[in-house]
């Protein structure tokens, strides 16, 4: 068992020293450092364009799908050994997208043969953008109450609404959205889940300023946008199924994100900032004290990821563990932002001016307290936990 | 190694669980304390411990032990923390054993059979200060005929007033604090200038104050090498920290475990509390809390049973978050419970005191943070 694992390891290495260039093993700074793909692609640099390249041709960019679809083919143990050989050169993910985390596992579990085949390679390689279509102005929390219909004129799909917080959607190339087929059905019924390209006519953005100053994600309208009839995933009215599905994958990806990571620690930037005494323990008494609790939570939250993921590979069922990782994840990162406000003290204040970086912190500590909202609110993954997991009673 | 247990694991929590659940349940405890038991706990327990390997499952199978590892004494004492069971397994079969485990070839062939056999009871006897720190030894030792002479005084050394032999850790050079200088000596409680004070702490368990005044040890009763003691005793906390923080994940789950219950059968303002999402958010977040601790206090035990140059760090970690998650579990399940939680009838209180004692024993969330941040180098 263990040796081919080795064998791999050693030549993952290999190929990894000599395929990824240097500008990609540097910290990711600003937002250009992330490559999210799509028709409208603009690289940084030279080194960003390669690396995707390189990385989709061994389908890299998706370890675990099937090979046919544009993927790895890897096992889990496989992607592990990947994952952590890239961390090892701090190498960054080739390709951020929200058909890697979301539409891929969700296409690969409930779409036809054809859908497969037609998106998977695209994400793969980075081809096409996706964007989420899910809340709406008056579907939130309360995502089944969404309004957003699409209406059966025989040989397509004829939709009309709007969608809110769309993330990039003047960015992206494709929506996976979230409509209602039958009006009459109950809230939960009655959902289909529709893919469809952002350039159809009636498809509009209008973005919207986030506190952080950015601004990436939109409102969303659709005036009688038609939608061929294969584009619809699953079964017609059964679209919640696998909403739920995809939020599982949303959830874990978003926690997961926060836990742990190839970042210096907190505690490591403090020590950097505020310096030691002679002992070598943090100058500030009470912020190393902060420190040490953050991190004995965010082990904590490490070494449960690993279980979590070891037990889904010895077979047991951890599917109701997913908000049980946002949630965690979400509060751990919100909390490590504010350790590092207090760290930076007044440079963290910076927002605009002459260094290169001002207004990074700030940005990053406000865009964090959006982790608790985004993919469900924190009060909404507790309510999941209480009723589905400890099963107490409705009100 | 994966984070999940192994078959033959699995296998040994379950055994533990049917085990305690019928022969030490929590009205057990509740007898032995109205008792006011002697012993504390009950003898023929420890005997049946013994047949089912678990007195014996750190000693090796060479000297009749079923060796079996600090995982599967974490999963027996788990077991035990569910059912509040009483035993000297902690002091004995972990604390002891660990010890011995660095005790040369005649103490281990002489000792280890019969704590294996549930025929010795072994207590450590190291802290001498209220809140923990295990290097702050002012007990003395002084060469003295063909061994040492020793005198101080110990506290808080759990089932001291019922052990066979007491492992305690005096210093022979260096200055109180340091952590070169300490020497480990197996003593019999009943030689001449011990004296033994029995105490009787919160969660209804025993830890004695242990005064010696000149008492004269041989030579041959050095567990390891003079003066280097520290090195072992660390190993020995930590294997102890890392059976505590199991055995407040037992207690959280089961105190958690009533109160879930009880949250889906009381009713007020016409409806079970269960439904006030008052209740429920607070309800799911010691969920999750649980769910950290126990990934912790696995990781440590693996670590430790693997000889990991990082255990001390994971045994620090599973001992802080067990602990806060004990307190804030049990105190909630409590406070859930509104009056009746505070009732002597109820056994829920019970679980709140043991949690707060197991969180006492061998350093709080406060010494481990910093033991933690320091070996974390800041
Ligand atoms: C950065 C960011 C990116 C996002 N990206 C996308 C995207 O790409 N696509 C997309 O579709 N959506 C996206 N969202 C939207 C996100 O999913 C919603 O914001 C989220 O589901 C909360 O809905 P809401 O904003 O309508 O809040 P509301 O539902 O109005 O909630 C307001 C407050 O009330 C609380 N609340 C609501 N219901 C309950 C209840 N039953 N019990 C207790 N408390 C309750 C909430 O927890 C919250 O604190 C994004 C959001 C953010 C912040
Ligand atoms: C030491 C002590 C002294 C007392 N002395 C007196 C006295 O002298 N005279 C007297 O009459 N009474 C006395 N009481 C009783 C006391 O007033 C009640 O225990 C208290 O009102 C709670 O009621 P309960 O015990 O039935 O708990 P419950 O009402 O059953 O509550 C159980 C739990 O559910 C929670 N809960 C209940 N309803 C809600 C809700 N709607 N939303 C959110 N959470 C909810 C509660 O906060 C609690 O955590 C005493 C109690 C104690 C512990």
């Amino acid at each position: 068992m263990a040796e081919p694992l080795e064998e791999f390891r050693d030549e993952t290495r290999a190929w990894l020293e000599a395929n990824c260039p240097a500008e990609m093993r540097e910290r990711v700074l600003e937002e250009a450092d992330v490559c999210w793909g799509g028709r409208n692609v603009r690289f940084k640099n030279a080194a960003q364009k390669l690396w995707l390249e390189r990385m989709a041709a061994r389908g890299w960019t998706v370890p675990t799908w099937p090979k046919a679809y544009g993927g790895g083919g890897l096992s889990a143990d496989e992607a592990k050994v990947l994952a952590e050989e890239m961390r090892r050169i701090h190498a960054r993910p080739p390709l951020s997208s929200f058909g890697i985390w979301m539409l891929g596992p969700a296409l690969l579990k409930y779409g036809n043969e054809a859908q497969k085949a037609e998106h998977l390679p695209k994400i793969a390689r980075g081809e096409i953008r996706w964007c989420q279509g899910y809340s709406e102005p008056g579907a939130g929390s309360d995502l089944a109450s969404l309004k957003t219909k699409a209406e059966d004129k025989g040989d397509h799909w004829l939709v009309n609404g709007s969608k809110i917080w769309t993330s990039y959607a003047d960015q992206a190339d494709w929506i996976f959205c979230l409509v209602r087929t039958e009006p009459d059905a109950s809230k939960h019924e009655g959902i289909s889940f529709l893919l469809f390209d952002m350039a159809s006519e009636g498809v509009s953005t209008s973005p919207i300023k986030l506190i952080s100053g950015y601004s990436p994600f939109c409102q969303t309208f659709f005036d009688n946008v038609k939608v061929p009839k294969e584009n619809l995933v699953g079964e017609r009215g059964k679209g919640w199924t696998i909403a739920k599905y995809l939020l599982t994958h949303e959830r874990s990806s978003i926690g997961a994100d926060f836990g742990t990571g190839g970042r210096d620690t907190a505690a490591q930037i403090a020590k950097k900032r505020v310096g030691t005494r002679a002992d070598g323990a943090l100058a500030d008494e009470g912020l190393r004290v902060d420190l040490a609790r953050h991190d004995i939570d965010t082990l904590c939250f490490a070494l449960t990821m690993e279980r979590v993921k070891d037990e889904a590979k010895a077979g047991q069922d951890i599917g109701h563990l997913s908000s049980m990782l946002k949630h965690v994840g979400s509060e751990l990162n919100k909390s490590r932002q504010e350790l590092l406000m207090s760290v930076f003290g007044s440079d963290g204040l910076l927002w605009e001016g002459d260094g290169a970086h001002d207004g990074d912190m700030a940005r990053a500590w406000l865009r964090s307290r959006a982790n608790s909202i985004e993919g469900g609110t924190a009060e909404v993954q507790l309510g999941i936990i209480a009723k589905r997991v400890l099963a107490l009673p409705d009100a | 190694m994966a984070l999940v247990l192994t078959d033959e694991q699995a296998m040994i929590r379950e055994a533990a669980d049917g085990f305690f659940a019928s022969e030490a349940p929590v009205s057990e405890l509740r007898r032995l304390r109205d008792a006011k038991d002697a012993t504390g706990f009950s003898r023929d327990l420890w005997k049946k411990m013994a047949e089912m390997g678990f007195a014996g499952v750190l000693v090796p199978e060479t000297h009749g032990g079923s060796g079996l590892g600090l995982v599967a004494a974490n999963l027996i004492q788990e077991a035990a923390g569910r059912n509040l069971s009483l035993s000297p397994f902690l002091s004995t079969a972990v604390l002891g054993a660990t010890v011995l485990a660095g005790a040369n070839d005649e103490q281990q062939a002489a000792l280890l059979p019969k704590l294996a056999a549930g025929d010795l009871l072994l207590a450590l006897a190291s802290d001498e200060v209220s809140r923990h720190a295990p290097h702050l030894i002012r007990t003395r030792a002084e060469a003295a005929g063909n061994g040492f002479r020793i005198t101080g005084a110990k506290t808080f050394v759990l089932d001291g007033h019922v052990a066979d032999r007491l492992i305690v850790a005096a210093r022979t050079s260096g200055e109180d604090g340091d952590r070169d200088g300490i020497t480990l000596f197996l003593v019999d409680p009943k030689a001449a200038g011990v004296d033994i004070k029995r105490t009787s702490i919160v969660d209804s368990r025993n830890a004695a104050d242990i005064r010696f005044d000149g008492v004269q040890v041989d030579g041959a009763d050095v567990i390891g090498a003079v003066g280097e003691g520290a090195a072992i005793l660390d190993r020995v906390l930590d294997a102890g920290r890392t059976c505590l923080a199991a055995e407040m994940v037992g207690v959280s789950a089961q105190s958690f475990s009533m109160t879930v219950s009880y949250l889906k059968e009381r009713e007020q303002f016409g409806r079970k509390i269960g439904s006030f999402q008052a209740l429920q958010h607070r309800a799911a977040q010691l969920f999750c809390e649980i769910e950290l601790a126990k990934s912790a206090t696995l990781k440590a035990a693996q670590a430790l049973d693997a000889g990991d140059t990082d255990a001390p760090l994971y045994a620090s970690l599973a001992k802080a978050k067990a602990g806060a998650v004990a307190r804030l579990v049990t105190n909630e399940g409590v406070q859930m419970h509104g009056g009746i939680g505070m009732t002597d009838e109820f056994d829920i209180g019970f679980y709140m005191k043991r949690a707060r004692a197991a969180e006492t024993s061998f350093g709080d969330l406060s010494f481990h943070g910093d033991r933690l941040a320091r070996m974390l180098g800041y």
